[in-house]
């Protein structure tokens, strides 16, 4: 058991059993219960309704993904500069920090219908969306990263005269990338969560814009089919993260 | 631009005589306390030769680390002046090797490349580093095989020990072949044994390079065997209440700790030491 609780396959299987496990169980009680469909419905109802809107989930998943990559995309570029500024300026963050903290506080639940005016019900609100959710724990990560370099480091640079920019590649940056995949984790699934949320108040496609459709026309499996498909797609790329990362970071065992 | 290391055969620079590289010229420094200005250095006047290998020495909060600083230009001198080749030093100098008692590596760089960093970011090394590679990195492994490293190239900081990163960030400071290497109690953490090991291999390190050596230590016995000069501090506000100029032959050996010269040398220097 110690042995296998150490190898790698562990982290695989362990959550997979436990997933299957879950699924039996709510079945059980689903059947047990006699909860109806459009309360709560058993899996079998859930993969059921992934087969028979296959077409609808794959072309409403791939619109989810491809905004999330995108506003994702977006909040890492976005991320990373600000986050450097922010690390290496006084003033850039002094002036940008507090502002950067105040947007952060808004409910973006509370700016979408904004966008929906300004740029129509489509995927421009949700893009925006998922970059405005993503951006700020990564700028902060970087900046984070930045800061806690070693001060002997910092001044082994100083007195080299290394320029801002070459103590940011030779250093500032890789030390950073602990820090930035932690937040890239993070930023991943607030990008899904954005997109999500956009998609549900203002779009015409999308699996949050599905889910919608599909409660208020009460096909429960189906919502409940594109919310699987949504928790699906957030592990599948915060697994891809954790992989990158491993590879990436072979510094930090 | 590029000079081969000095192998230990070329004649050592005329101490004493000369223009010196460094000037303190009343040095002072204080700091905002409790609503007033506490002096921490008052007037501290000294010139260092070129090649010189300097210690300080001094009671803890004294402000030897301040002094370091000074020099380096990190924290430029706010009262009087310090000078390199007669200019005030008023902001980071480059071309300054540095090592502190906290070996600081970059850990995603194996030790070879570590102690290449500053071929990558100093004149005119930066401007060769593609066309002379190979020279450069023979330069690295000249220097790691003087502090018996030649073995851990490949190494990764994780997989040295403290002694072993410490031998390592050395040679780093040393590799651009600067003109001042600082040293901030770099032996300070090390133990007793690897301590002694460590002076034998510093020393052989500064008699390749050849260039001023400012040490701070609490170790006296350490000062006398690296140093040409020592400065004893007294405690604050302080000054320099004795220097002694250690006049044992080079390359110094272990050994040599156990001679009466040495050991009047340690003596007299720890009488001056107030606590
Ligand atoms: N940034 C600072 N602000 C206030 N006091 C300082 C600061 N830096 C150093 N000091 C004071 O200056 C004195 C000398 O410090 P330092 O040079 O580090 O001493 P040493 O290296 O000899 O132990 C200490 O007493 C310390 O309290
Ligand atoms: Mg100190």
């Amino acid at each position: 058991m110690e042995k296998f609780l150490k190898s790698k396959s562990a982290g695989f299987i362990l959550p997979f059993i436990a997933t299957i496990a879950l699924f039996v169980l709510w079945e059980l009680i689903v059947i047990l219960f006699k909860i109806p469909p459009f309360n709560l419905p058993a899996p079998s109802d859930i993969f059921q309704a992934m087969i028979n809107f296959a077409p609808q989930l794959t072309v409403n998943a791939f619109r989810t993904l491809w905004t999330t990559m995108l506003g994702f995309v977006l909040a890492v570029g976005v991320g990373v500069i600000l986050g450097f500024l922010i690390g290496y300026s006084k003033v850039a963050y002094l002036t940008l920090y507090p502002l950067l903290v105040a947007f952060n506080t808004i409910p973006k639940a509370a700016i979408v219908p904004l966008l929906a005016i300004w740029f129509g019900a489509n995927a421009i609100p949700a893009t925006l969306t998922a970059f405005l959710l993503a951006f700020f724990p990564i700028a902060v990560n970087v900046a984070l990263g930045l800061d806690t370099v070693e001060p002997e480091m910092k001044d082994v640079l100083r007195s080299l005269g290394a320029s801002q920019l070459e103590t940011f590649q030779k250093v500032g940056w890789p030390h950073s990338l602990p820090y930035i995949f932690a937040s890239l984790k993070i930023a991943a699934s607030f990008a899904f969560i954005g997109t999500v949320i956009s998609e549900s108040v203002a779009s015409n496609a999308g699996l949050g814009y599905l889910i919608v459709q599909a409660t208020s026309s009460f096909d429960i499996p189906l919502a409940f089919a594109a919310l699987l498909i949504l928790a699906l797609m957030g592990t599948l790329l915060y697994v891809f993260f954790v992989f990158v990362e491993k590879k990436v970071i072979y510094w930090a065992r | 631009m590029v000079q081969p290391l000095v192998d230990s055969t070329t004649p050592e620079p005329a101490a004493s005589a000369g223009q010196p590289l460094l000037e303190f010229d009343q040095v002072g420094l204080e700091y905002p306390f409790e609503g007033s200005m506490r002096q921490i250095i008052q007037s501290v006047d000294l010139s260092i030769q070129p090649g010189e290998f300097v210690s300080f020495v001094g009671p803890s909060g004294c402000g030897k680390t301040s002094i370091l600083r000074m020099v380096s230009g990190l924290n430029p001198a706010p009262i009087g002046e310090v000078r390199c080749r007669g200019q005030r030093i008023s902001k980071p100098l480059k071309n300054v090797g540095i090592a502190f008692q906290n070996p600081v590596m970059l850990p995603w760089r194996n030790t070879l490349s570590n102690v290449m960093l500053p071929l990558e970011i100093v004149s005119p090394y930066k401007q060769e580093m593609h066309r002379k590679k190979a020279e450069f990195v023979h330069m690295a492994q000249d220097l790691l095989s003087t502090v018996r490293l030649q073995d851990f190239q490949k190494q990764y900081p994780w997989q040295l020990s403290g002694g072993m990163r410490q031998r390592a960030s050395l040679c780093r400071a040393l590799i651009h072949q600067p003109e001042i290497l600082l040293l901030d109690e770099p032996f300070g953490a090390l133990d007793a044994f690897t301590r002694e090991e460590m002076w034998v291999m510093l020393q052989a390190l500064w008699m390749r390079v050849k260039c001023v050596g400012i040490l701070i230590t609490h170790d006296l016995r350490e000062a006398v065997f690296l140093s040409d000069k020592v400065y004893v501090m007294s405690s604050r506000p302080s000054t320099i209440i004795y220097e002694t100029r250690i006049d044992l032959p080079r390359p110094r050996t272990l050994e040599m700790e156990l001679s009466d010269e040495f050991n009047h040398y340690f003596s007299t220097i720890r009488r001056h030491i107030q606590h």
